[in-house]
């Protein structure tokens, strides 16, 4: 017992490396808070103009989901920041990082918006169209109202992987919260940081579990 | 010019016949880890799904506490947690092992919650009409409600195995001579990006016909609406 106290919650190296682990933990928000707008952003972007019925380029939105789901996001991240360098573009590591989340996290939010659409029966449409709305006000007042309440909970819980994500950016040495543990961690000889940043990532996360799951267990009950 | 530049950096067949072979050892280690962590995720999360159905709080509360720490924590703090800080109260544990439980663990949290809703979308009657027939609560369940259950639980459980094995890269930061490993060491080795493209592709040609299945599945098992 003493012995996991002293390596895995010792108050002495608490206290010297919490303003470490603080600065890391701002980085991280700050990640998020740039990638979950821009990919809801671009997921949106995704599905609107899958939503147009173009043929090809239906097929091309199509390869782009399918392939960032396939690509792990570990992979596409090294990938862009050990090839950039070698096409001669200099991207700052924030940029690097946030580029590689970036067209991962759109795919999924594509997918989700996507799915959300097409939930919506054609009536809806026609009904508002023939009201006198334009197409653009129809997708816009009428369908993206109701496919978002459709799938509120599966974007809420692709926002938790996003989050989750970004400790991947530790791999290149961002210094988000796991970075700046794990360097606390090999200067203090002792656990204690890594067990902190993941009580912090477990305070800061599990809010969002327990949302998800009372929303998806209302779904299933409305249904 | 910058068409050559970009041939010799990422298309480089001098780089790629020194390395493909490591990438394919790398890519029987993804597949392996992969397959090890879906039988072990898949089986606890089943289990720890039936045993809360039979609704005995204490278990029940513990379950909830597990799934909800393992599906919060992100799996390369896990993973870390395992490799790193384990050691330390003395309970190491190889790389392989780290993420494989790690994995498995995560797999088991999401599995739970998806098998679990599955039995609670099964309406009570479904139950007390097998019960009635003079089945045990256990075979009620195994034979009646799980069959029906499983069903609306395969598009969103093949989602998260997906996911999950993608995960199987995160053992390259605690050195899994996986894919990735192989992929990034031959880069920095070679001076250049080629062996990475080669990791790439690995894991396309593992994982889109995975991506296509799923959506197949996905069609396949869709509620009728």
């Amino acid at each position: 017992m003493d012995q996991i106290l002293q390596y895995f919650l010792n108050v002495a190296i608490i206290e010297r490396v919490w303003p470490f682990l603080l600065s890391g933990l701002g980085m991280t928000l700050l990640l998020s808070l740039v990638i979950v707008p821009a990919g809801l952003a671009g997921g949106l972007a995704v599905a609107l103009i899958y939503h147009l019925h173009l043929r090809w380029i239906n097929r091309f939105l199509i390869a782009y989901v399918d392939f960032f789901r396939a690509f792990p996001p570990l992979v596409l991240m090294l990938f862009i920041y050990g090839g950039l360098p070698f096409l001669g573009v200099d991207l700052p590591l924030f940029a690097t990082v946030a580029l590689a989340f970036l067209l991962n996290t759109s795919s999924y939010y594509g997918e989700i918006f996507r799915a959300g659409i097409e939930s919506i029966s054609r009536g809806q449409v026609e009904a508002a169209r023939s009201t006198g709305l334009s197409r653009g006000q129809a997708t816009f007042w009428v369908i993206l109202p109701q496919a978002v309440r459709n799938v509120l909970p599966d974007l809420i819980s692709n926002t938790l992987e996003v989050i989750k994500l970004t400790t991947l950016a530790s791999v290149v040495g961002f210094s988000e919260l796991l970075n700046n543990a794990r360097n606390a961690q090999a200067l203090t000889y002792n656990a204690t940081p890594i067990v902190v940043a993941a009580l912090v990532y477990l305070v800061m996360l599990w809010p969002l579990v327990r949302l998800v799951s009372r929303l998806e267990h209302k779904s299933i009950v409305v249904r | 010019m910058e068409f050559e530049r970009l041939v010799f950096s990422f298309f480089n067949a001098d780089v790629a016949a020194r390395y493909w072979l490591d990438i394919v050892d790398g890519f029987w280690v993804t597949t392996y880890l992969g397959l090890a962590v879906i039988g072990t995720g898949l089986s606890i999360g089943l289990a720890l799904a039936v045993a809360r159905s039979f609704h005995f709080q204490p278990a029940s509360f513990l379950i909830v506490i597990f799934a909800d720490a393992f599906r919060a924590l992100p799996p390369l703090v896990v993973i870390i947690v395992l490799f790193f800080a384990f050691p330390y109260i003395g309970l190491s544990m190889n790389a392989f092992t780290a993420t494989w439980l790690a994995l498995s663990m995560v797999l088991a949290a999401f599995a739970e919650e998806i098998f679990w809703a599955g039995i609670l979308s099964i309406p009570k009657g479904q139950t007390e009409a097998a019960r009635s027939t003079g089945m045990s609560r256990l075979q009620a369940l195994v034979n009646v409600i799980l069959p029906q259950a499983v069903r609306i639980t395969i598009p969103p459980l093949t989602n998260r195995m997906i996911a999950i094995t993608k995960g199987t890269a995160l053992g390259s930061v605690v050195a899994v001579h996986e894919i990735i490993y192989h992929a990034s060491s031959g880069a920095s080795e070679a001076g250049n990006p080629t062996p990475l493209t080669l990791g790439a592709l690995a894991y396309l040609i593992l994982f889109v016909p995975v991506v296509i299945l799923s959506r197949w599945i996905e069609t396949r098992f869709a509620w009728k609406r």
